[in-house]
């Protein structure tokens, strides 16, 4: 069915107005990063346009070895979440044995903890594992993820038992069918989780906060919370391309994969 | 006689190797299970099950600045929490801001979903920038309004300013500080709660807009008797984890308030964060931690029930 022109019209000004005042804060954020201190104090639009608020960030503070952190610490919480929650998600769909509805209730009930209620003993954990200011302790406590063994369990039950069957009458065993069928199989669901797994822990900002006390392994975020603090010369326009340097990173990864997250998580969150 | 003795105990005989075998495979199974849970089990039991029941034992001690208790004080530390008015005063800027961040959210994020879900030219461009929010950081969101909510030059006061109105202190007002983090707030959800609502528009059966079209139905009755009732699933799903996520906020009142002014902005878990990690008195915080803790299990299980009656489920 076709819109009537008018109808059209209405919705494109619907759409072009919402879309400039959700993205007015980003974008202002850009153009703010290549401006210059002056123009910004004085409210004037941009006389001339440069590098140099980068050239600066990336002086003045150790950002490069912070976006390595981010980087590794996301990739590593990634892997581990996907891993967890394939191998639950397998038990919960393809194996039968006693308990398992009751460890299933269990892991519902641990979307009801939120984190930020059991942070003092983390904290006093990883402490006393001696892992504040190390990779392990910013990533080993996000791996279990009730949440990705829902979302993936749904996509495995789509797996017909049969397939099951033959290869154990072929004589498979479930870890050698885990690797070779099912995670192959759902491989566009393993890609949602993968991303939504990094653009959480790329954005994690509470536990970074405490568990880390030095730059070593500092994250971007609490290096830019830094930037903002240490900048006396309340100098926004270093802090603008600060900010524009940690979220490109999730923009782009959100930017190509907004179709196959959002289906993911619409089917995880509802069935 | 003695031949269907013989037939007796072979066939019980065989129903004990059965019950055995089947008892082998059930402990077989079980074990096999086991090593593709015990990962995750074994880290929720560390940093999940111990900790809270670490969180709520806590609660009834005072600790040195280790964290190590040292005097059991029963219920001290509940009364003393309940008794002061700045954490009365934490729970009541806790609720109002939720008060203020959920509805506003639902609202506008259904309001872009809806617009969005039209088949027209171009609407993968929309649909990107709207859900663009979702990929930006707490901290990189707090820095961008923290420029926009600037007493001289940001942008909202400059505006305000041409617009012949007086400045506002937007994050120094004890009137508008709240305000000023809720909006930064719904900034950052809508990405999130816009993509799901789409996503909820999306699945539904075309076939029922088409029978609507035949009666001849208006555009804003089938939003209103197609669209909102097949969406109350999802709308039920958004509603409480926008809720949860409200409860949980800390990054945005880090950067930009700290809890002030007049702690007006000090939000539970930032409360908690202030008690535990600025002052160490971790019985006191873990107290405030068991609150949090209650009232979420409490909004959940609310939720459901709640939800259940008026949710139209497929």
């Amino acid at each position: 069915m076709t819109m009537p022109i008018s109808k059209k019209i209405i919705f494109y000004v619907l759409l072009a107005v919402s879309g400039i005042i959700v993205f007015a804060p980003t974008l202002m954020a850009f153009m703010m990063s290549f401006m210059s201190n002056k123009d910004i104090m004085t409210g004037s639009l941009p006389t001339s346009l440069s590098f140099d608020n980068y050239v600066k960030a990336f002086g003045q503070f150790p950002l490069l070895k912070y976006l390595f952190n981010s980087f590794f610490i996301s990739i590593i919480i990634m892997i581990g979440q996907l891993l967890l929650s394939s191998l639950a998600a397998y038990a919960f769909v393809f194996l039968e044995f006693k308990g398992r509805d009751l460890l299933f209730y269990l892991f519902i009930a641990t979307m009801m903890v939120p984190f930020e209620a059991s942070i003092i003993p983390n904290f006093h954990i990883i402490r006393d594992l001696g892992w504040i200011d190390t990779y392990q302790g910013l990533s080993v406590p996000f791996f279990a993820m009730a949440f990705g063994t829902f979302l993936l369990r749904q996509n495995f039950r789509q797996i017909p038992k049969e397939l099951r069957e033959a290869s154990q009458i072929a004589g498979m065993g479930d870890f050698k069918f885990y690797l070779t069928v099912v995670l192959p199989v759902a491989k566009t669901s393993l890609i949602t989780l993968g991303v939504y797994g990094f653009l959480t822990s790329w954005n994690m900002y509470l536990w970074p906060l405490l568990s880390t006390t030095n730059d070593s392994v500092r994250t971007v975020q609490i290096g830019l919370k830094q930037l903002q603090t240490q900048e006396q010369l309340n100098d926004w326009g270093v802090i603008m391309a600060g900010a524009i340097i940690v979220v490109i990173p999730t923009l782009i990864l959100l930017f190509l994969g907004q179709k196959k997250l959002q289906k993911g998580l619409t089917e995880g969150a509802l069935k | 006689m003695s031949m269907s003795n013989a037939v007796v105990r072979t066939t019980e005989l065989k129903q004990l190797d059965f019950e055995q075998i089947k008892k082998k495979q059930r402990t077989k199974s079980f074990l096999k299970g086991m090593m593709f849970l015990l990962p995750s089990i074994v880290l929720f039991s560390i940093f999940l099950f111990y900790p809270l029941l670490r969180t709520i034992y806590l609660s009834f001690f005072l600790t040195d600045a280790k964290g190590v208790t040292t005097v059991f004080v029963g219920f001290d530390n509940f009364i003393n929490m309940f008794s002061s008015p700045i954490f009365i005063q934490s729970i009541q800027s806790t609720f109002l801001f939720v008060l203020y961040t959920v509805p506003v959210t639902i609202i506008i994020s259904l309001f872009l979903a809806v617009i969005a879900n039209e088949k027209l030219k171009g609407i993968g461009f929309f649909r990107t920038i709207y859900s663009s929010t979702m990929g930006i950081s707490v901290a990189a969101a707090s820095v961008f309004w923290l420029y926009l909510f600037h007493p001289t030059i940001g942008m909202l006061n400059v505006i305000l300013g041409t617009l012949g109105f007086e400045n506002i202190g937007w994050l120094t007002d004890p009137t508008w500080a709240l305000i000023a983090v809720s909006v930064t707030t719904i900034w950052m959800n809508i990405g999130f709660t816009f993509l799901i609502l789409l996503g909820g528009l999306q699945s539904i059966d075309t076939y029922l807009y088409e029978s609507a079209d035949i009666d001849g139905a208006g555009y804003f009755y089938k939003l209103r008797r197609i669209t909102i009732p097949m969406l109350s699933p999802t709308l039920f799903f958004v509603v409480t984890v926008t809720i949860i996520n409200a409860f949980q906020t800390f990054g945005q009142i880090d950067i930009l308030t700290q809890g002030g002014p007049q702690n007006t902005t000090n939000l539970i878990v930032y409360s908690i964060y202030r008690e535990a990690f600025v002052n160490y008195q971790f019985g006191s915080a873990s107290a405030q931690a068991v609150v949090l803790f209650i009232i979420i299990l409490l909004m959940t299980l609310l939720q459901f029930k709640f939800g259940e009656r008026k949710v139209h489920y497929q």
